[in-house]
């Protein structure tokens, strides 16, 4: 099976989040940055289905230069190839400017199975996949937390909300949105990380894409999200927190 | 009519998320400019259900391909009635169905599906959370084209609406979008739960929730210790149960369970709008987490900024000898 995995190289999720000058976006300048954890699950499930099932896993990152890192990171921990879409506006796009990028960039390698987090740490639209699916005519679902492959094609679990899930059938090629906690994530081996410096990573510029329709959904502003509540800080030593949390719990809000 | 307000049904109602959808709706159009869109095989109940809410009328979108739900039917469907009737506003609730299949149909259109939205400003603007809620973004949509937003459960409030319900019921009318057996690609079965449950959370009185910042599963007793001095029921946020440290059915969030108990104590959660949106119903909640920023404090009544190694063994104590 031809898997193409597409990953977002986000800031750390302890990263400190500073509005940068123009109150557009968040100051990159000393951030660390990560794979996308939903990415990361959809990277090791196209893994494990080629242990199964043999093929090849590609994995697929839009963005500037410092996500050859990430793209490197998923080469060390199995994938067999990757392909940078170098792109400094990544920002500016909306949902389906990036996934037009993907799209453009996966469209020739005719894969199987398309695989992608569900979403993404950052701007958590939760649409690139879904949109990618349209955009390369194949039939999607979201969600996924188990993938087995059958002889008409996929059957896979997607998870409802409130505890509920349900069984998909469908054929292939498709693609599919991994939910977290359907598998357990594998860390780099020392050989794994030597081997990933030999394999190939294909670099594309995006300008080479020809995908640079305007954006339709623009953020305009960002901000520090205003206070739902009137919140009580206690500050102190652990003993005098303890204390002080225990009065209020009783004198004020009178639930012990 | 220039809003299509578009609802879901669950067990064969209309979902509370949809009225909330509908309350939003309110903000961009007046009522008798919303249709409403009821979706599926057989729809006369849900019709006559929509149709008792402040809208201007009820359009039923019907066809036996359109249940069960697929991606690919309620796409097709909706996109013969959109480019029918090209209203300016689609607006849908934020479920994780319309998160499967709108943002495909909002590119089919050449359009961009603003999701999740929590407000709505004069504009219009819309807001969505970004960084797992430490900060939030202020949206615009650009173009003539209908511009499609999905709307977060919890974010607007639903009770409003019935004190405007129609005198007369809204008018009815009924769409049949032509479908074929084999657009449908995906083959979905009937929903199904995991195993028994032994907890019931949705009626604790009192929950003790941890999250990421427990950093192991040996350190889970010191959060169960708390819990049993408090008298309350252990619960977490999504990456323990991912992990296997609790059972999923101890998971508070979208994909777990919605509470509401008297005390919400969380405990090393940073408060990702997934969790939140489980919670803040809660009467009284306290946060303990070493992040001053983490979002949960915006919807604390208490907060202890620490560690929480050290504050959740004092307050163990402390809850004891009180």
């Amino acid at each position: 099976m031809k898997i193409v995995v597409a990953i977002k190289q986000v800031p750390n999720r302890d990263a400190p989040v500073r509005i940068a000058a123009g109150g557009k976006w968040i100051g990159e300048a000393d951030l660390e940055w990560a794979m996308n954890e939903p990415d990361a699950h959809a990277l090791e499930e196209a893994l494990q289905l080629k242990e199964q099932h043999g093929g090849e896993v590609i994995v697929v990152s839009a963005g500037p230069e410092r996500v050859a890192a990430t793209i490197r990171e998923a080469l060390a921990k199995g994938a067999d190839r990757g392909v940078h879409i170098v792109c400094d506006d990544l920002g500016a796009r909306d949902a389906l400017g990036v996934a037009g990028l993907l799209a453009a960039a996966i469209r020739n390698e005719n894969p199987d199975l398309v695989l992608t987090g569900l979403q993404s740490e950052d701007l958590g639209l939760g649409q690139t996949g879904v949109i990618l699916a349209e955009l390369l005519g194949l039939p999607h679902a979201t969600l996924i937390l188990r993938v087995e492959k059958t002889e008409a094609g996929l059957k896979v679990k997607r998870e409802l909300e409130e505890g509920w899930f349900q069984s998909i059938e469908m054929p292939l090629p498709a693609l599919l949105t991994m939910q977290s906690g359907g598998n357990k994530l594998r860390y780099a081996t020392l050989m794994g990380i030597k081997r990933a410096k030999t394999k190939e990573l294909r670099v594309v510029n995006a300008a080479e894409l020809g995908e640079n329709a305007a954006p339709v959904a623009i953020l305009d502003r960002i901000s520090a999200p205003k206070k739902q509540k009137k919140t009580q800080i206690l500050s102190g030593l652990p003993k005098e927190v303890a204390a002080a949390l225990v009065e209020k719990l009783k004198a004020e809000a009178r639930v012990l | 009519m220039s809003l299509f307000l578009v609802l879901e049904e669950r067990g064969g109602h209309i979902e509370r998320v949809s009225w909330e959808a509908l309350a939003a709706a309110h903000r961009l159009a007046p009522a008798e400019e919303i249709a409403a869109i009821v979706i599926g095989a057989e729809t006369e109940m849900l019709a006559a259900e929509a149709a008792q809410k402040p809208v201007g009328k009820v359009v039923r979108l019907e066809h036996p391909l359109l249940a069960p739900y697929t991606a690919d039917g309620f796409l097709l469907a909706l996109e013969q009635l959109v480019r029918r009737d090209e209203p300016r506003y689609v607006v849908l609730p934020h479920t994780y169905q319309v998160r499967d299949y709108a943002p495909a149909l909002a590119c089919r259109m050449g359009q961009v599906l603003i999701g999740d939205v929590t407000g709505i400003e004069d504009g219009a603007v819309f807001i969505r959370q970004l960084l797992q809620g430490r900060l939030n973004g202020s949206y615009r949509h650009h173009g003539d084209g209908p511009c499609f937003v999905s709307v977060q459960a919890g974010a607007f409030r639903a009770d409003a609406l019935d004190a405007d319900a129609n005198v007369k019921p809204a008018p009815i009318e009924i769409f049949r979008p032509a479908l074929k057996p084999a657009q449908i690609r995906t083959r979905p079965s009937e929903p199904f739960r995991e195993s028994a449950q032994t907890v019931d959370l949705g009626s604790a009185q009192r929950i003790v929730s941890v999250g990421r910042g427990i950093k192991a599963a040996e350190n889970l007793p010191l959060i169960a210790a708390l819990a049993q001095a408090l008298d309350a029921e252990l619960a977490a946020s999504r990456p323990i149960c991912d992990n296997g440290w609790l059972p999923l059915e101890r998971q508070v969030g979208s994909s777990g369970h919605t509470v509401a108990p008297r005390l919400y104590l969380a405990v090393g959660i940073s408060g990702a709008i997934q969790h939140l949106v489980g919670m803040k119903g809660s009467a009284c909640i306290v946060a303990i987490n070493k992040d001053p920023d983490a979002p949960i404090f915006e919807v604390a009544d208490y907060g202890i900024v620490g560690d929480l190694f050290e504050v959740v063994p004092a307050l163990t104590e402390a809850v004891k000898a009180g």
